[in-house]
């Protein structure tokens, strides 16, 4: 297997993973932690196994291609830092899987939770293997998206839902910042391919546009790693599980942004634009998020602002722009990571365990719980900086680079008091950590007696605490080959020389090391035992980010509603006008730039026969707009006749199969309407006050009148101006000549519609029959209008008729009612369906095809319900028009698919002649086939609806919604077998 | 023959925009039934008027595109044919389901307060 398939299935498999664990039963916690260990497990390996292949500096490529004229391909990329972080990803994947399997009760739906850790891990190994701007952008967004869905897990709970909510919107805006930014980014860079963008550093940097691009992108990657003031999403992102926090908000997610960062370090990054943009970004978030952590009293938030402070200390790191702080950052992401991963799913087993998470309330567990302390203890400290731990390592060069000179500025001079400060901090909150919870008194007796957790549960944190030490003490022969070839893969030439000792003598850095624990442990020994009556972190307290968010939120939703209600309106005929006026305008705005003109095309002879037609034809359009309103029957009739008038005109014009179909449908639409009419209610002539119409009313009706006769007289223009220009060549001569040879139609129309185009017919049936179940079901739940309920007038004539008689009973008139006629119908009734067959059957060379065949079809039916009645018709004639529906979607589908057997795309027709005894050589195409499945699409299309019409006019009215009407039932018995 | 197909399908249009614009459903679906007329008419224009030559070829012989009127507005016309009955059913019945609903059929769903 290539690179090309590899990086694909890996891609492919948290995505495949998730899909099959969302179908998982609610209670199938192992299984589905099985499979998702599984998937990160062999993830894990294979990216660890290509290691080899890319430790030269080599870099695997898989690409797709999509839209290569675009440059827009499915391409995905591994290079040095996308296998540090892709195994980042899948080894803490697993880990956190394994960890989720005891964290999460019985109650809680576990797959649905995998199956949506898994795709968000998909989306993460997305972002860093993505070999292409966009494609980095869209993975972006995805992960977003499932951190809402994760961090609203437990969506019962309000403050789950709101963390969800806040970091989708901070995440998401920064997101859209991101896409702009990366969409500038490939235009300056001419492509969007990450390996051309990152070969023209200089171009992107020189561009006038850097400036921009570069604000955008820092925007989405600071609102990811949460770097102030994006920051407060993340402590309310705390509301989610703890394995969630584990994962997304301490080893992935909020590292997507620093990942970006590294990634376009190369060619964003040695301008005094970005030195002073990030730098200050990443000290302030640093200095702000270790200085609140020491006020939390909630484990998980003092751990989240931690993190936050982490975050900025990579971040400033990221904006010296010197390469040794490169180093250090990309090694501090990794350990970081370890050991804030380990202390996330320690504090989630002292929750489990205690029932609560508050420090106030903790104390003593290390009584109860000596190996997860233990543990705990070993990852703060690394937390901390201590000595012979990762965190010491990445410390340590974070202190050498702050002290080194880098802008000439004060900054650089306040760098190293931040950096001081700012670990000083972070000592007192590990120290305040460990103490509180494990070794001080509980004040009060704890909700529940804590015990050891389970080994299993145990085991991600040991992996962790483990990787903490062993790269601590053994940095050189653990980490050092992976982290030196994905700052090789950054830095190129520049890469520095650095070294991953312990021990570089004593020197200032380690001064300032000392100094910080020092003074960290002394400020706890004076006031730890304050920080637990703080409610609030001081200085900063004030600082209230959630509720400016809020505020925000809020503005914005108001105003809306205040555009809303000036700009909007929910009426139909204000909405309407606007739309006819907006088209108006458009079609107007080339003939005032580039004048009116007809054209010299040479004019079809007037036929006066055509001139008095459309005299007619137009009156009969004109007075149904005039009477629609008080008579509707008249006004079914008059446009039935401009309907005429067209079907006549399609014929005159060379049209035959429009004329057809038009006049086909005509009775349809007539049928239908007149099916329709039974529910309207009666309207009365409006009477106004003083028997004067009101000004307004007027006023309305005559701008009405304006706009519409404008609309027409535009029409005729533009119709007439086309009309007067010569026909220029259109792919149209391509469809007459091939028709014969190619397809074996010689009715062109026909040809177009199951051959040449068969794939929007594909979609019109497939619309046809959307509308037809649509209508179906509208009207199964049909209640009518109170007044619409009686029985009409002349079946109550006819009743008491009947009734007066003595020889007769109760509905003889009814049955008998128009005897002739109905008769008449009955019989036609074979007549017509031969007829529709021979237009199916005919179709392919003469006027004719699946569509009129199948409207003529559904006319032979209709008939007989007019002439004999529905009920009548359903004691003798079984008609399920969702089977013909179905039979005719799935024929037509499959003749498309068969031509794939046959190595063709989808929808090839074949065609041959056959000899048939009697009847001689017939052409016989496959497109006949799929011809078949239109006709019966449209069948049952059109019998469905009108039948599911008509049978309202049986049905008992019934008040109350949950009572079956028996014509619910005959129409149930209709569509069932039996 | 131009100018006759030009005014009807402005008169065709002029009612049916008209019709579009009045608040009663039944208003609406008379509408759009002649507005639809006028767009299908439109449409065949737009392959300008060619009267006796339907795109009809004959078999054995090699089929010249002079001789026969353009097809593909033809094919556009007869599916909007038949797309525009299922639309119109369904207007129908979204309107009279409102209608039951709300007991008007007045497009909005409520009496216009005058």
């Amino acid at each position: 297997m290539t690179s090309q398939h590899i990086l694909l299935l890996i891609m492919a498999l948290p995505f495949a993973g998730s899909f099959a664990a969302a179908f998982f039963p609610a209670g199938a916690r192992t299984q589905a932690t099985v499979l998702a260990g599984l998937v990160a497990l062999v993830g894990a390996g294979v990216i660890a196994a290509l290691y080899p292949a890319i430790a030269d500096g080599d870099v695997l490529h898989s690409v797709t291609p999509w839209l290569p004229s675009l440059d827009l391909n499915l391409s995905f990329r591994l290079s040095g830092v996308s296998w540090l972080f892709a195994m980042l990803v899948l080894v803490m994947g697993a880990l956190v899987i394994l960890y989720a399997r005891y964290y999460m009760s019985d109650e809680d739906p576990v797959p649905r939770f995998y199956a949506f850790l898994l795709a968000f891990m998909g989306s993460m190994l997305g972002v860093v293997l993505s070999g292409n701007l966009v494609q980095i952008a869209f993975f972006w967004e995805l992960t977003s998206l499932f951190s809402f869905l994760l961090i609203g897990y437990w969506h019962h709970n309000q403050s789950a839902r709101d963390g969800a909510r806040m970091a989708l919107i901070v995440t998401g805006s920064g997101g859209l910042c991101l896409l702009l930014g990366l969409l500038l980014l490939g235009h300056v860079a001419g492509g969007y391919a990450l390996d051309k963008v990152l070969a023209s550093g200089d171009v992107i940097r020189a561009s006038p546009l850097y400036p921009l691009l570069l604000g955008l992108i820092l925007i989405g990657a600071f609102t990811k790693s949460a770097q102030f003031p994006f920051h407060f999403w993340l402590p309310h992102a705390m509301a989610a599980p703890t394995p969630v926090s584990a994962y997304l908000h301490s080893a992935t997610m909020v590292k997507a942004g620093v990942f970006l960062l590294i990634l376009l370090w190369p060619v964003l990054s040695g301008t005094d634009l970005w030195f002073f943009a990030v730098t200050p970004v990443g000290a302030a978030t640093l200095l702000f998020g270790a200085w609140v952590a020491i006020f939390q009293q909630d484990l998980k938030g003092l751990l989240a602002y931690s993190t936050i402070g982490h975050l900025g200390l990579i971040v400033l790191l990221l904006g010296l722009g010197s390469p040794l702080a490169a180093v250090a950052a990309i090694f501090h992401t990794i350990n970081h990571a370890t050991f804030k991963a380990s202390l996330f799913m320690a504090a989630g087993i002292i929750d489990h365990e205690t029932g609560t998470r508050d420090i106030r309330r903790l104390g003593g567990l290390y009584r109860f719980m000596p190996i997860t302390a233990t543990l705990a203890m070993v990852a703060a400290a690394a937390m901390a900086g201590v000595p012979l731990l990762n965190g010491f390592l990445s410390k340590e060069m974070f202190l050498s680079e702050v002290l080194a000179n880098h802008s000439g500025t004060i900054i650089d001079q306040l760098l190293p008091w931040i950096a001081v400060l700012a670990s000083t901090f972070a000592v007192l909150y590990s120290v305040r950590f460990i103490h509180q919870v494990f070794f001080a008194k509980a004040p009060e007796p704890l909700p529940r007696q804590p015990h050891e957790a389970p080994p299993w549960m145990r085991l991600p944190i040991e992996v962790l605490v483990l990787a903490c030490l062993v790269i601590g003490i053994f940095p050189a022969a653990t980490i050092g080959p992976f982290l030196e070839t994905a700052v090789r893969d950054t830095l190129g030439d520049q890469t520095p020389a650095y070294s991953l000792a312990i021990w570089h003598g004593f020197n200032r850095p380690l001064f300032l090391s000392l100094l910080a624990l020092a003074s960290g442990l002394g400020l706890y020994l004076l006031f730890g035992k304050r920080l637990n009556a703080m409610k609030a972190s001081p200085v900063v307290g004030r600082l209230k980010a959630r509720r400016t968010f809020e505020s925000v939120i809020e503005h914005i939703v108001a105003g809306a509603a205040r555009l809303h209600k000036w700009a909007g309106t929910a009426r139909l005929q204000p909405q309407l006008r606007i739309l006819v006026l907006l088209a108006l305008a458009a079609a107007f705005a080339p003939f005032w730039n580039f004048g009116y003109s007809v054209g010299d095309h040479g004019r079809t002879l007037l036929d006066p026969v055509f001139a008095g037609l459309w005299l007619i034809g137009g009156a009969c359009a004109i007075a149904a707009a005039f009477l629609a309103k008080f008579h509707r029957l008249a006004a079914l009739i008059l446009v039935g006749a401009a309907g005429l008038a067209t079907c006549i005109s399609f014929v005159w014009l060379s049209a035959p199969d429009l004329a057809l179909t038009q006049l086909l449908v005509e009775i349809v639409t007539t049928v239908l309407l007149l099916l329709g009419l039974r529910w309207l209610p009666k309207r009365h002539p409006d009477i106004w006050p003083e028997t004067r119409t009101p000004v307004k009313v007027l006023a309305r009706r005559s701008s009405d009148l304006a706009i519409a006769v404008l609309a027409g007289a535009g029409m005729a223009l533009l119709a007439f101006a086309v009309m007067s220009r010569p026909f220029a060549d259109t792919i149209a001569s391509y469809f007459i000549r091939n028709a014969y040879q190619q397809a074996g139609g010689t009715n062109v129309v026909n040809v177009i519609l199951v051959d040449f185009r068969a794939f929007d017919t594909l979609g019109e049936i497939t619309v046809l029959a959307i509308v037809a179940v649509t209508i179906f079901s509208l009207l199964r739940r049909f209640r009518p209008a109170a007044d619409s309920i009686e029985t009409p007038m002349q079946q109550r004539v006819q009743a008491s008729f009947d009734r007066e008689h003595a020889d007769r009973e109760e509905g003889d008139s009814i049955a008998d009612y128009l005897m002739v006629p109905r008769t008449v119908m009955e019989w036609m009734f074979p007549v017509i369906i031969v007829f529709s067959l021979f237009l199916l059957l005919r179709g392919h060379d003469l006027p004719g095809g699946g569509f009129v065949a199948g409207i003529a079809m559904a006319v032979a039916i209709i008939l007989q319900y007019m002439a004999a009645g529905t009920r009548h018709v359903e004691e003798r004639l079984l008609i399920k028009p969702l089977r013909w529906i179905g039979t005719g979607l799935l024929l037509a589908t499959l003749t498309g698919v068969g031509a794939w057997l046959f190595g063709y795309p989808l929808l090839t027709t074949h065609f041959s002649y056959a000899e048939l005894p009697l009847i001689g050589t017939v052409p016989v195409a496959s497109a006949l086939l799929f011809d078949i499945g239109v006709f019966s699409v449209v069948v049952g299309a059109t019998t469905l609806m009108l039948i599911a019409l008509a049978h309202q006019s049986i049905r008992t009215p019934r008040v109350s919604p949950t009572d079956k009407s028996p014509a619910d039932r005959v129409l149930r018995t209709a569509e069932e077998p039996g | 023959m131009e100018i006759v197909l030009a005014l009807a399908i402005g008169v065709l249009t002029a009612s049916g925009v008209w019709l579009l614009l009045r608040p009663r459903t039944f208003q609406l679906v008379i509408g759009l039934a002649l507005l639809s007329y006028a767009v299908n008419l439109f449409i065949l224009a737009m392959g300008r008027l060619r009267i006796d030559a339907p795109p009809i070829l004959r078999k054995g012989e090699a089929a010249d595109p002079s001789a026969f009127t353009d097809p593909l507005p033809q094919a556009l016309v007869l599916t909007a044919i038949v797309i525009s009955f299922a639309t119109t059913a369904l207007l129908l019945v979204v309107l009279l389901a409102s209608r039951g609903l709300t007991n008007t059929d007045h497009v909005d769903g409520e009496e216009e307060d005058e």
